[in-house]
């Protein structure tokens, strides 16, 4: 870490970069912006934005058990209750005629409800708030290590899973005759969105943390032509948004995670612009 | 008795005992408690077109579903090859009717065929090695041209072709073509019925086509499948359009059909849709 801090000190001669917790804070957005990046392309194309809104949604339900049960830390116990909830809209959703939209939306109500419930029992749910905004300033050492373990098992799943998330989101038929099993692709696929929205959840916030999702690769594709441009863009403009949006909340003390998607979004309109240029 | 008549002339009721041949035996879905379709038999041979024809709803999307299965159905598929030495399930290729993505969508042919075709990730990895392979599948549809174009900025009669080239890579024992009602323009469709009809003569393989011009099923299927909730009835076109079954659901086309599949028997026999295999041995 020491080492880590003195290489920053060189390759960083800046005054918001003097402070440690500065320091952590850019380490947290290198770390897990590129994994918005590139989870946001398949998030988009497959058209889950609601699906990705709904795990933010059922983070409020595992933030308050994990504050009820009091013996396990909030964070193991939301990452465990996020990939449940994940796994079992996917489950449902596969099982049920009703259509996809009903089903999530359903769950993600139920969820906040249910965590809004818990927190404000006897009265106590200001101490919550700091969730529903995020703090990235509040980042240790220890759950950097634990995003670093996060960015090379998303890498990993995300180079196993992507082809037939492809071909899948192409056509569910056509992907069966290629032999790919759809559920269980789409499972990993949710699986892997719960572990990283609730770990980046405290600091990005429960409101914004769809924004992430959604906006780098809506950005992107108005500007790519094939799926490799496509990741590239994508996980440029996360790190680039990340990287200028905490910056820029330091020097005029904004939420950092608000100021990252306002700049995704400015950078989502000027492509928008730009998209007759680029796809034709 | 009519039917059963007709039903044993029909090329799906012979033995295949040289041919490698897929059976589609008693075939039955419901969904809840709405049945879709249920006892429906069909038996094709390599080598031969057979065309699912039937009104809107009458089972026939469901039924290739059911024959990939990813649909739950009752009933068996057995298939087996020319010597009868390689049984079981058969290798399935599937296009599909109309994709369900946005033409905005950022990938090209070439990532498309790289994602099926191969385990490393297209994100990641460049594909140069794979490019000549998707080249020659793209060259037998006569689509090589597309190869970097987006699949949204295809027309519909390309990107069936597409399709049509992924499927078959690996050249697969059944091929299943949903075709779309709409949306591929009249040359298109016939480049794609003269891509079809190439491969029923030059690859060993059985394709059941679901077709909704007619026409086109009478000049290039042997077998016809006419399905409403089941199979009405099967064998060659003259037969099926000829039925008076065919005629009430299909109305006047089918009877003109009928009529002008006739005419050109008379003036040229050897013309009439394409030269006659042997089935029976």
């Amino acid at each position: 870490m020491e080492l880590l801090y003195s290489a920053m000190d060189t390759l960083l001669p800046f005054a918001w970069a003097g402070h440690a917790f500065m320091k952590h804070a850019f380490l947290a957005v290198l770390l897990v912006m590129p994994l918005f990046g590139l989870l946001s392309t398949m998030v988009v194309s497959s058209r889950m934005a609601f699906f990705s809104d709904s795990l933010g949604h059922g983070a409020f339900t595992g933030i308050a058990l994990g504050a009820l049960l009091g013996a396990v830390s909030p964070l193991a116990s939301l990452l465990v209750f996020s990939v449940a909830f994940a796994l079992f809209i996917t489950y449902i959703k596969n099982k049920s005629t009703a259509s996809t939209d009903t089903v999530i939306g359903v769950f993600s109500s139920t969820a906040i409800a249910v965590g809004l419930m818990i927190m404000s029992y006897g009265g106590s749910f200001n101490k919550f708030s700091s969730y529903l905004v995020g703090d990235i300033l509040s980042i240790t050492p220890q759950e950097l290590g634990a995003l670093l373990a996060v960015f090379l098992l998303v890498l990993l799943v995300w180079g196993l899973l992507f082809n037939k998330l492809l071909v899948l989101s192409i056509n569910p038929s056509f992907a069966r005759s290629r032999g790919v099993n759809a559920y269980l692709a789409e499972s990993l696929f949710a699986a892997t969105l719960a572990v990283v929205v609730s770990i980046s959840i405290q600091w990005v916030g429960i409101l914004i943390i769809n924004a992430m999702l959604v906006l780098p690769a809506a950005a992107a594709r108005n500007l790519a032509g094939n799926v490799k441009q496509y990741h590239f863009l994508s996980v440029l403009i996360a790190l680039a948004a990340g990287i200028s949006g905490l910056i820029l909340a330091y020097y005029f003390n904004m939420a950092a995670g608000a100021t990252i998607v306002v700049i995704s979004a400015a950078v989502f309109f000027a492509t928008l612009f730009l998209k007759p240029y680029f796809v034709r | 008795m009519f039917k059963n008549i007709m039903h044993h002339r029909a090329s799906s009721s012979e033995d295949c005992a040289k041919l490698c041949c897929t059976r589609i035996e008693d075939f039955g879905v419901k969904v809840g408690r709405l049945t879709i379709f249920d006892h429906v038999n069909i038996h094709v041979h390599c080598g031969q077109l057979t065309a699912l024809i039937g009104p809107n709803g009458a089972g026939k999307s469901t039924l290739l579903k059911a024959i990939l299965g990813e649909v739950p159905h009752t009933g068996k598929l057995k298939y087996m090859d020319a010597k009868g030495r390689r049984t079981g399930h058969p290798l399935i290729g599937y296009v599909p009717q109309y994709l369900r993505f946005d033409v905005s969508a950022p990938t090209s042919v070439m990532d498309i065929f790289m994602a099926c075709l191969s385990d490393k990730p297209v994100w990641l990895w460049p594909g140069k090695s794979l490019r000549a392979r998707v080249e020659q599948n793209l060259q037998r549809v006569r689509a090589a041209h597309l190869i970097d174009r987006r699949l949204g900025a295809l027309s519909g009669g390309e990107l069936q072709r597409v399709l049509l080239a992924l499927a078959l890579d690996p050249m697969p024992d059944l091929l299943l073509l949903d075709e779309p009602v709409s949306g591929v323009d009249q040359n298109g469709l016939e480049l794609f019925y003269e891509i079809v009809a190439e491969l029923r003569e030059k690859e060993d393989m059985a394709i059941i086509l679901i077709s909704h011009d007619l026409n086109m099923v009478a000049r290039h299927a042997d077998q016809v499948v006419l399905m409403d909730k089941g199979v009405i009835s099967a064998g060659t076109p003259e037969e099926v359009f000829g039925d008076s079954r065919t005629q009430k659901i299909f109305g006047m086309l089918a009877g003109q059909t009928a009529a002008e599949l006739h005419q050109v028997e008379a003036a040229h026999p050897e013309e009439a849709g394409r030269p006659r295999r042997e089935v029976q041995d």
